[in-house]
């Protein structure tokens, strides 16, 4: 019997992979955000297990908003790297200091 | 029973060893390929917890959608990633330092948490029985009545993300010729042309 842990378990390493890969690609935006789409994925396998362990549709409600907000985010993102790139020509993290922040 | 189980398996394992390799592949192309897999693997443990809605929605928006934007952006900007990989070992041992104790963490959580017993009595919108109404029926019941303005609100946000993302990539190039409509109505022939009596053997 699958238990609810189990796919706590599932979203925990793909979370913690999503951090790993901020770490790791410390200089490629692209990856950075694939990264955060793994979290966000992560935190909707636990949204739905939890509905399902429940009995309570509003976890699978939360789940379409979150999908409905990383999508917005994920397409400002790149539309932002793309109008960066055709300034600076480049993408890497380090060079992203005109504002000095 | 086992077949279910070893379903879980199959797809949980795909999708962690996906979800790994999307952030240590070489080539972002790869790494955009590993995710759709991870995403695929991720839809079909939902279809294995009965939530296919949710599921048909993570293959269509983000495979469908998010995944080959991504693929649109990594193939159409010309970045050197030889150059972008160059600091991974200095971080490799960090990120793993930082990820493992995060996961020790996680798993801690884990084994040792309990469903209060009044849980039952708190459901906000209790899922109806799977015999009377199916997982996107019983989700847009909820959605269009409970949750309309929510639902409204997404769709602005969509629509905002929209506008944005068409503002910031959009660019008025001066060098093209751009067709004007209203300039080409109101041409007459009495400012476009001229007649010019033209003697022979003299030119203009």
């Amino acid at each position: 019997m699958i238990s609810v842990e189990h796919y706590l378990t599932v979203a925990a390493l793909l979370f913690v992979i999503g951090i790993f890969g901020i770490f790791l690609n410390r200089k490629n935006v692209i990856v950075i955000l694939m990264s955060i789409e793994l979290m966000l994925l992560a935190v909707n396998i636990n949204f739905v297990a939890f509905s399902t362990h429940l009995g309570d549709l509003t976890g699978q409600v939360f789940t379409l908003f979150i999908l409905t907000v990383a999508a917005a985010e994920a397409a400002i993102g790149l539309a932002i790297l793309v109008c960066f790139f055709r300034v600076r020509g480049t993408i890497a993290v380090e060079d992203i200091n005109v504002m000095k922040g | 029973m086992t077949v279910t189980l070893f379903a879980f398996y199959l797809f949980s394992i795909t999708a962690v060893m996906s979800g790994l390799f999307v952030v240590v592949a070489r080539n972002p192309v790869h790494s955009v390929l590993w995710l759709i897999l991870t995403f695929f693997s991720a839809a079909s443990l939902f279809v294995l917890m009965g939530a296919e809605f949710v599921a048909m929605l993570l293959a269509i928006v983000y495979v469908g959608a998010v995944a080959v934007l991504f693929l649109f952006v990594v193939m159409m900007l010309d970045v050197d990633f030889v150059e972008l990989k160059s600091g991974m070992q200095k971080y490799f041992l960090i990120g793993l330092a930082i990820g493992v104790v995060l996961l020790m963490e996680l798993g801690l959580v884990i084994g040792h948490w309990k469903v209060a017993p009044e849980a039952g009595s708190l459901l906000q919108s209790p899922t109806p029985p799977i015999g009377d109404v199916h997982n996107t029926l019983a989700l847009g019941q909820i959605i269009y009545t409970d949750y309309i303005y929510l639902f409204q609100i997404a769709g602005l946000i969509l629509l905002t993300a929209m506008i944005g993302a068409i503002v910031l990539t959009l660019r008025h190039r001066t060098d093209v010729k751009r067709q004007n409509v209203v300039d080409q109505m109101q041409r007459d022939p009495a400012e476009a042309m001229e007649v010019i009596n033209v003697k022979s053997g003299q030119g203009l």
